[in-house]
């Protein structure tokens, strides 16, 4: 174990930064983090034992107890329960040998699920090992079972299991035009890179992740802090169950991508930048550090960018399996090898981020929009879309439709021209913006995808009049409890008291009152919780309480609550035994 | 002197005070657990949320600003502080009666402050480990509520590290910093901060359990707010 930690040491080059990197490496070797590993990595980074096991139980990719050596993770996404992901486990788990959530006796392999991987275009899906497997089927679960059984390495696995498609299915003002690789850097050199920011600024860019922030102020905020070193971060942890915009962006357009990191790094005076990447789309990691490579090579990274004098680099993080990580100050502490809990604000990242220096953290989409704009102009920019939402949008549309993909849209598009498009019939409501976002039902279809009417990061989930919508609620309800990074009282109890009321009501065993409860339980985490997570947690219920109300009350047992023993006879012989028999010995049956 | 409102009362603070820090120095209360004057504000227990010119706010992480206006002692806010309180019984298992901390307990005495009068939400009824390993000190799982102080006590009063908060969700857990996972195999001293620090009784000193009967402890005679705001008027 030595010579291995020492040269996975090696590798960090001893950085505490990149302590999921390591654990990465630890439990792909070991299938688990084992106790001596930790011991080991906290004498030589200099950290504390509790930091590495509070790491270690914080992802999910990390486990303290071995797993297979092909370790299997089912993607369990409302999108691949659609697709019949209940029936394919069932025959997974007879073919294996295996219970969902065990590891063989044989220690060959384990299984369990996963949240979302951001396949649902092509679902069911599944993670071997980190690697993601599309389309699953009868017919290459036969394939996988095999290959495991005759303990293949991965490595020799036939490719096509892990063929990703883009289907790009529809493009507008970004996609139909990509820019040329270093147009970007060239287009703000000429400019100069104060007038890079006004065209960003003029373009009117909102954050893509969904808050919408405005992306030129975020900058400029940046590059007004005094401070020696700031940072440019790439979100790329697209967590939001039904969005895979980023994993098609990355794997197209990265170079566009990496592009706007450099202009923005030029303009807020950064050196370092990084792309968090999640840990689900480990497959496009060597392509992309090829990528960045090639952009070493050629001069548009490193020390003298375009022969301008201008030092920037980017590395990639890998997430491991944390959806919270989305959230901006969680990711930054995700970066710096800690548990991704989100910090408490003011200070926000712009003054206050990667290792308390200024930071810059902006959607994968937002960095392909703003290389755009510094080649075309803002104007270019602002003239698509609606007053108050400039551009384009890319969305992910999964569940049922007949061509899920990735669609680009001028906001003001409205979801019945969208659904139209990708081929979507009988629906019952479509869910915007993921399980944080909004169900909205067919009477609503003339909305628009809009900052100011439905806010998105992209995910757009179709449900059809075959679908259950409390399924629908309790998938995304599962979801935020088993996604809670357990900071804060109101998430961390709140999103699991929610699951056990909504599964009362939807099992059957809600009496009167148990509505009004789920109602109060996500008020609590609406109004009161630390970050956006737990004020979203209960959106899934609101939601669909607010349009659906009946739906709820159907499943309520009719009980009166009448005692079944009268209360005020049975205290008769203790009556006699105090010889009593004031009205303050009597008790009143409860009214109702 | 800059100033804001608390429920309408003019307060004023200096630069740099937080709206707890600001409020306790002109002697209002506002419930909180994961906070203590001189550690570093954490911001978890939520329970002294404030709203803050319309927006709810965590009193113990929010700077002061001219002009504030606050609100605290609403209904609305005490109603919610106490179901917030009722997550953290429910959460963990809090038994008082059989508590040697009963009556000394800050989420006892909060529970008694904002009214608590049931449990309210369904137990959790949680499997938590007792680690009594250590010759002078206990450790009773059961009773953590993830507030952070014993961590901060540690790094910051007593320049170690034995504490470490981790696990995600509800299956949250204190973790110490050694080898075995063990009090005893830490380098924890009985005398320093993080020993004494525990809000409940989930830390607690061996041998001195019943010094002070019960009916004779802090919160039996006085509610927690007197006991806030003379601790830290008296500093």
């Amino acid at each position: 174990m030595k010579n291995f930690m020492q040269a996975a040491l090696t590798e960090i080059a001893y950085q505490p930064q990149r302590l999921l990197e390591i654990l990465r490496k630890i439990q792909q070797q070991y299938q688990h983090i084992p106790p001596q590993a930790i011991d080991y990595l906290a004498d030589e980074l200099k950290i504390p034992i509790t930091q590495i096991v509070a790491v270690a139980e914080f992802y999910s990719f990390f486990h303290l107890t071995p797993q297979g050596h092909y370790q299997i993770l089912l993607s369990d996404s409302i999108t691949d329960r659609m697709l019949g992901k209940a029936d394919l486990t069932t025959y997974l788990e007879q073919k294996l040998q295996l219970k969902l959530g065990q590891v063989r006796a044989d220690g060959l392999v384990s299984l369990n699920n996963t949240s979302c991987t951001g396949l649902c275009d092509q679902g069911p899906a599944a993670l071997i090992n980190g690697y993601a497997l599309p389309n699953l089927s009868y017919a290459s679960i036969d394939a996988i079972t095999a290959l495991i059984e005759a303990q293949k390495p991965i490595s020799e696995w036939p490719p096509e299991l892990f063929s990703v498609a883009d289907q790009i299915c529809k493009v507008d003002l970004l996609l139909s035009a990509p820019i040329e690789k270093s147009t970007g850097l060239y287009a703000m050199f000429a400019k100069g890179l104060t007038a890079s920011l006004a065209e960003i600024d003029l373009s009117d860019l909102r954050g893509r992740g969904g808050a919408g922030f405005k992306t030129a102020q975020k900058w400029q905020f940046c590059a007004e802090e005094t401070s020696q070193q700031r940072y440019v971060v790439c979100n790329a942890d697209e967590g939001e169950p039904g969005t895979f915009k980023d994993r098609v962006l990355l794997h197209r357009y990265a170079d566009q991508v990496f592009e706007g990191m450099t202009i923005c790094a030029a303009i807020i005076g950064a050196q370092q930048g990084f792309l968090y990447l999640r840990g689900e789309y480990l497959y496009l990691y060597q392509q992309l550090n090829a990528v960045l490579q090639q952009r070493r090579d050629e001069g548009l990274l490193g020390d003298n960018i375009v022969n301008q004098g201008l030092a920037f680099d980017i590395e990639i993080r890998l997430g491991a399996g944390a959806y919270i990580c989305g959230e901006e100050s969680a990711l930054i502490e995700s970066l710096e090898g800690k548990p991704g809990i989100p910090r408490n604000r003011p200070p926000y990242p712009v003054s206050c981020g990667y290792l308390n220096q200024p930071t810059v953290v902006n959607n994968v989409e937002t960095f392909l929009a703003a290389a755009a704009i510094v080649v075309n102009g803002g104007a270019w920019f602002a003239n698509v879309g609606t007053e108050k939402s400039a551009g384009s949008k890319i969305l992910s549309i999964s569940g049922d439709c007949e061509k899920p993909g990735i669609y680009e849209y001028p906001f003001g598009t409205s979801i019945a021209q969208i659904l139209n498009d990708c081929g979507a019939k009988n629906v019952l409501g479509v869910q915007i913006g993921g399980p944080s976002g909004c169900f909205i039902s067919n009477q609503e279809f003339d909305r628009q995808i809009a900052f100011e009417d439905l806010a998105t990061g992209g995910s757009f989930i179709v449900f059809n009049q075959q679908r259950k919508i409390l399924d629908i609620v309790q998938n995304f309800t599962d979801f935020f409890a088993h996604e809670s990074c357990g900071f804060c009282t109101p998430c961390r109890v709140g999103t699991s008291l929610l699951k056990k009321q909504l599964d009362k009501i939807a099992n059957g065993h809600g009496s009167a009152g148990d509505v009004v409860e789920l109602d109060a339980i996500s008020q609590l985490l609406k109004n009161y919780s630390h970050c956006g997570l737990g004020q979203t947690a209960a959106n899934p219920v609101l939601t669909t309480l607010q349009r659906y109300p009946e739906l709820y009350q159907q499943q309520l047992k009719n009980i009166s609550y009448e005692p079944g023993f009268d209360l005020d006879a049975a205290l008769e012989t203790a009556r006699q035994l105090a010889h009593r028999n004031d009205a303050a010995a009597h008790l009143q049956q409860v009214e109702e | 002197m800059a100033s804001l409102t608390i429920d309408g009362q003019r307060i004023e603070f200096s630069e740099g005070q937080t709206i707890i820090e600001a409020a306790t120095a002109a002697g209002v209360y506002i419930p909180h657990l994961c906070h203590k004057p001189g550690y570093t504000p954490h911001g978890s227990c939520k329970l002294c949320t404030v709203n803050v010119n319309g927006r709810n706010c965590s009193a113990c992480t929010f700077p002061a600003a001219e002009g504030q206006a606050v609100l605290n002692n609403t209904e609305q806010l005490k109603q919610d502080r106490r179901k917030i309180t009722q997550m953290l019984f429910v959460e963990g298992n809090h038994l008082c009666p059989s508590c040697e901390k009963s009556g000394n307990c800050q989420l006892q005495a909060v529970g008694y402050q904002l009214n608590m009068l049931d449990n309210h939400f369904p137990h959790f009824y949680p499997h938590r480990a007792v680690d009594a390993s250590h010759p002078e000190i206990l450790i009773d799982h059961n009773r953590c509520i993830f507030c952070n102080l014993c961590v901060r006590a540690s790094r910051e009063k007593d320049g170690k590290n034995v504490f470490g908060i981790s696990g995600r969700g509800i299956n949250k857990r204190l973790i110490i910093n050694s080898a075995t996972g063990q009090l005893k195999d830490s380098d924890i001293d009985v005398n320093d901060s993080a020993a004494h620090i525990c809000p409940t009784g989930a830390i607690l000193i061996k041998h001195t359990a019943y010094q002070a009967p019960i009916g004779e402890r802090i919160y039996d005679h006085h509610s927690i707010d007197e006991v806030a705001l003379e601790q830290e008027h008296g500093k």
